[in-house]
């Protein structure tokens, strides 16, 4: 068997509120990944559909956007893993270009969270955790997070500082990302400012300024066969490396807290299987869901020893000029997080990179980077490593 | 009109607001109710396990008893919310904590009573019943 390549990629604007259905929302990322790729919906062989169905108004929306995407009678089926969904479907297609079951593949993102209020939203995101024996005390996602956020500081005395660094970062490179829903500067100021929004808590030591946006938003990527890519693209990006595992749902079950398991564990699978090292990564995109999220994602990836995440930042290593550059799209802290099409959009700045056409954010010369995705906190990890010609 | 079954729907008085009403481990509530948090062993192969459950994964057997929590755990991380979800906006602000016994961790509230400067990582603290409103019930963490 050949290899496995990504031949288009594509997603929509994300935005506060999509004025529009799933359907079309969807349509949007699609259109850009099959004109990106340069087929059309009859080359495609099965299409995955990615996303968090607490959201979700329509049944099995698989069904609707094949049809509505021109993808009937092809296979069509929903894949879901919390906030990691999109790489999981990646995760899929390549195991069904691989077994030669298909050699063109959709994997379709979309998560509109507009549907209900935040509220809500935030309810339904804390059900992601164990709603027998944590979501009774009243949980949510920014609180999990916050827990990691507080042990990682105590252990290794990283700051609010350190944290407010990372939210800066991505504020540079979101202002100039016009798919991004949060365009504004940010400044580590806005954090030291009690009277600032940035400054406000929303589980402690985590502030306004630490949390990702909920968006709506779709992505989508073209995954095909090493003889379809080199038949339809000139420029195939090749996937070299792919790592998931999971970890105890409960935080009782847990043993690291200043860090996620799975995520490393991922990362050490992607890193084996594409046999390559955290020295020889160009550039990379992390699940900054939270700022502490991708403090911890340095660690587990291994841009730097448990512990020294704060150095690479301070030090701004991390920038688009550094050593490792992250998240130079803006990141989930700038874009907004619309769930199920988050993986998708990280995969295609990646890609965007590797061709050198990623615009104002183009790192140099990049040969390898890497995708980590998480689902719910730390529940899901996915790492995916991709590689150009 | 026909026979009501009865469902056994203890576990529903679990937390502010519980999403799990029915579950093999439902005498947990009762336990809750006499004062005590209980975690279930396995009696095949002694793995303890908190929260309890009613299958051991080590083993798979589903013969299990019942052990208190006791003694002191250390406070291994914490956070105080400042939003809450729906149907928990009254407790605000509150803390979630984990608490770690060795053989095993314990997910749950901090004591509303406890003063923010006391509860630092590394402290230990104790697993109480405590009695919440509308009849419900959870357990909180207290110093000791
Ligand atoms: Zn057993």
């Amino acid at each position: 068997m050949g290899k496995v390549a990504i031949i288009g990629v594509g997603q929509s604007r994300f935005v506060r509120s999509y004025p529009g259905a799933i359907r079309e929302l969807v349509f949007e990322g699609f259109k850009e990944a099959v004109t990106d790729a340069g087929i059309t919906s009859k080359d495609i062989g099965a299409s995955v559909v990615c996303s968090a169905p607490e959201y979700d108004k329509q049944r099995s929306p698989a069904g609707v956007f094949a049809e509505y995407l021109g993808l009937n009678p092809q296979p069509t089926f929903y894949v879901e893993s919390l906030c990691s969904s999109s790489s999981m479907g990646l995760r899929l297609a390549y195991s069904l270009v691989k077994s030669g079951l298909h050699d063109v593949i959709a994997v379709l993102g979309f998560q509109k969270m507009s549907e209900i209020s935040s509220s809500e939203s935030q309810e339904r995101m804390g059900r992601g955790a164990d709603i027998q024996w944590e979501s009774p005390f009243g949980t949510m996602m920014p609180a999990y997070y916050a827990m990691h956020a507080q042990a990682h500081m105590d252990r290794y005395g990283t700051t609010l500082d350190d944290l407010a660094l990372i939210r800066v970062k991505a504020a540079t490179y979101g202002q100039i990302n016009d798919r991004a829903v949060y365009r504004k500067p940010v400044t580590a100021d806005m954090f030291t400012d009690p009277d600032h929004i940035m400054s406000k808590p929303v589980s402690s030591p985590l502030r306004v300024g630490d949390c990702c946006a909920n968006a709506d938003g779709s992505s989508c990527i073209i995954v095909a066969s090493e003889e379809k890519a080199r038949a339809f693209c000139k420029k195939p990006v090749w996937i070299l490396g792919l790592g998931a595992a999971s970890a105890s749902v409960n935080l009782a079950g847990r043993d690291l807290f200043t860090g996620l398991a799975a995520a490393k564990q991922a990362a050490d699978q992607a890193y084996q299987m594409a046999g390559v090292t955290p020295a020889d990564i160009d550039v990379a995109e992390v699940h900054d869901c939270f700022t502490i999220a991708e403090m911890m994602a340095y660690e587990n990836l291994g841009f730097a020893e448990p512990g020294q995440g704060p150095e690479l930042i301070r030090n701004k290593e991390t920038y688009k000029e550094g050593r490792i550059p992250v998240n130079v799209d803006g990141g989930l802290l700038s874009k907004g997080h619309p769930i199920g099409a988050t993986g998708g959009s990280q995969i295609r700045t990646i890609v965007l990179q590797l061709r050198d056409e990623a615009g104002d954010i183009q790192v140099k010369d990049p040969r390898i980077a890497l995708v980590h995705n998480i689902g719910g906190v730390g529940l899901y990890g996915n790492v995916t490593i991709l590689g150009r010609e | 009109m026909g026979k009501k079954k009865e469902i056994d729907d203890r576990f529903k008085k679990f937390g502010t607001v519980s999403f799990t009403s029915t579950t093999k481990v439902n005498d947990f509530i009762d336990h809750l109710e006499s004062d005590q948090v209980m975690g279930s062993r396995c009696k095949s192969c002694n793995q303890k396990y908190f929260p309890p459950r009613a299958d051991c994964h080590a083993c798979f057997s589903s013969d299990m008893e019942w052990f208190e929590i006791t003694g002191t755990g250390k406070l291994i991380t914490y956070s105080k919310l400042a939003f809450a979800p729906v149907g928990f906006q009254d407790d605000v602000p509150y803390s979630i904590a984990v608490l770690d016994y060795g053989e095993f961790k314990v997910f749950g509230r901090i004591a509303a009573e406890m003063a923010d400067e006391e509860v630092k990582i590394g402290i230990p603290m104790k697993t109480i019943v405590n009695r919440l409103p509308n009849n419900q019930m959870n357990f909180v963490f207290q110093k000791v």
